[in-house]
């Protein structure tokens, strides 16, 4: 389904973040990328969904090649209408909106009513924690109420592709927990593919099926995920890390302000 | 009592317009994030319009209102398109710079179109005088508030109820998610330089109707500046309110601390920038204005 050919992605034309990514994405299966902070996995999403044109970046060599058809040159917008939504990190609501809004403005190129309505209440029924809440102003939502309705947010473009970044990000592990329960659900019930972007390489591994490693632009290991979580490195780098490092990375977390939007 | 009373009728009428021309700005603030300073020339240029209409072709209210509505829409689209589109990434600072441009463009079109007389609609609307006990309301300020509500009403049902309304208030809030929805936020800005050119307009054709047409009527941005950030520089429901508090302000001190001036008035204009002055001392997101919500 998804194809992404030894990438290299450039920002400003000059700082060069990705150097030749390779991976995939078969249909319906749940493919993890795991790194430590600055490895360049949100980058590498931001290449597949078209939102790097958005913050000056480009992909200067190698092919994204979505359903067939090559994606690279495509805007944000056209991607999106191809059927892959990303679930941005740090969750981005939009805070001054109510709940329900916010799930609406993912359904505005759709034309199917009815069916819109019907899959709010999906939404509401993968996150009831969240249907109390639909008339509220997402801003004032704790942490792990708003990562749900941002996934929600995201399903209701009815996606093919799923990019999801950090959803585990600065939320307790019992939440992660139920989170990726809930994910799991989702790609079983909704037979969508996810490509989950994680540092905590535990929690993703749980669900994925395959899952790839990245370290300073490169992926550096890959395999089936049930043979990534029993390597020794993996465990050492990742999997240690993660425990201790939550706490840092949400620290560190910041947006990059861009200095040159793009827009289609 | 029925003169103060009269005073916060028309207040109120003058009020509802500031309102409209307030709402024009803040969508440009809240889209672009950047002041639009010919805000007032849109409502200048609608002056003229109405005059044009009204007076040199006859037209009837009715269609003259349609057809400054379709011209604004036009000048809405052409100044997106050509001005700001090409601005779109670069700093705030360049849009502004580019409205100031706009501003003095407008201002010189319209010398070149009509001239810099004064000029005037009265006598051209339907002559009903509303009566109620004591109060009369004149014609002009009669249609100036049904329009300018229904203008507003219109508004508030949009941004509430439909998509693109949806949209707008999205993109004011995080344009990069916007555009991860699938949607074009250039359409978007069309949008909304299209709102700001039609509420202008017609805040033109009503101003224009109650106290003629030139080009300081562009001033009047002045003074929807001060409404904005009277009612919170990013809330349309404060502009709408302010809106309404600095014309019936303004017309109360007209009506009673100008007569007894030395210099026999001039208090009035002032008036709305004093309160606003005060206003933002003690609350500087204005008095309606959307607070940055922040989670830790
Ligand atoms: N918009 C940007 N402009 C310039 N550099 C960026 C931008 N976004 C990310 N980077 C840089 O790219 C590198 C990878 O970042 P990122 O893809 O966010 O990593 P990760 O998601 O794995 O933490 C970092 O060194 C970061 O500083
Ligand atoms: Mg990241």
């Amino acid at each position: 389904m998804l194809q992404v050919n030894n990438i290299e992605v450039t920002y400003m034309n000059i700082i060069q973040v990705l150097r030749g990514v390779s991976l995939e994405v078969g249909d319906g299966k749940i493919i993890a990328l795991l790194g430590a902070n600055g490895a360049g996995k949100t980058t590498t999403l931001k290449a597949i969904s078209g939102l790097l044109k958005t913050e000056e970046g480009e992909v200067t060599d190698g092919s994204i090649v979505f359903d067939g058809k090559r994606i690279d040159r495509y805007g944000p917008v056209e991607i999106a209408a191809m059927g892959i939504t990303q679930v941005m990190e740090g969750r981005r609501v939009l805070g001054h909106l109510s709940v329900e809004e916010n799930l609406m403005v993912f359904a505005h190129n759709r034309k199917d009513r009815k069916e819109v309505k019907a899959d709010i209440e999906k939404v509401f029924e993968y996150f009831p924690k969240v249907k109390t809440l639909r008339r509220q102003t997402s801003g004032y939502l704790s942490g792990g109420e708003q990562q749900m309705m941002v996934i929600g947010r995201g399903l209701m473009a009815r996606p093919k592709l799923m990019l999801l970044d950090e959803p585990s990000l600065g939320l307790a592990p019992l939440l992660v927990q139920e989170i990726y329960e809930i994910i799991r659900r989702i790609n079983a019930e909704q037979k969508m593919a996810i490509l989950l972007v994680e540092q905590n390489a535990r929690a993703a591994l749980g669900i994925a099926d395959y899952g790839y490693v990245m370290e300073n632009g490169r992926v550096v290991l890959s395999g089936a995920a049930d043979m990534l979580r029993d390597n020794e490195d993996v465990q050492e780098f990742y999997m240690g890390l993660s425990a201790a490092g939550s706490k840092k990375s949400y620290r560190e977390f910041k947006h990059y302000r861009r200095k040159k939007r793009w827009v289609t | 009592m029925s003169f103060f009373l009269q005073l916060v009728v028309s207040g109120f009428a003058l009020g509802m317009v500031y309102a409209l021309i307030a709402i024009g700005f803040v969508i440009i603030l809240k889209c672009s994030k950047a002041f639009n300073i010919a805000q007032g020339h849109f409502v200048m240029i609608g002056g003229y319009l109405g005059f044009t209409f009204l007076v040199t072709f006859h037209l009837p209210v009715w269609a003259s209102l349609i057809l400054a509505v379709a011209a604004a829409i036009i000048l809405g689209l052409l100044i997106e398109r050509f001005t700001l589109r090409p601005l779109v990434g670069q700093p705030v600072l360049a849009v502004i710079m580019m409205t100031i441009a706009l501003a003095t463009v407008l201002e010189g079109l319209a010398t070149l179109v009509w001239g810099g007389e004064y000029k005037t609609y009265h006598g051209v609307l339907p002559t009903i005088t509303l009566k109620i006990g004591e109060l009369s309301i004149p014609p002009e300020t009669l249609i100036g508030v049904m329009v300018s509500i229904a203008v507003v009403t219109i508004l508030m049902l949009f941004f509430r109820y439909t998509r693109s309304g949806l949209a707008m208030m999205a993109t004011a809030e995080d344009e990069q998610v916007v555009q991860s929805a699938g949607i074009k936020v250039t359409t978007v800005y069309a949008l909304s330089w299209v709102i700001a050119c039609v509420v202008g307009v017609i805040g033109g054709i009503i101003l224009g109707g109650v106290s003629g047409v030139m080009i300081p009527l562009a001033n009047v941005g002045l003074k929807a500046f001060a409404v904005v950030l009277l009612g919170g520089v990013n809330s349309i429901g404060g502009a709408i309110v302010a809106g309404i508090m600095v014309g019936v302000l303004e017309n109360i001190a007209a009506g009673y601390l100008d007569p007894l001036l030395p210099s026999g008035g001039g208090l009035a204009s002032v008036f709305p920038f004093i309160v606003m002055i005060i206003v933002l001392i003690f609350r500087p997101h204005g008095l309606f204005g959307l607070v940055e919500i922040e989670r830790i």
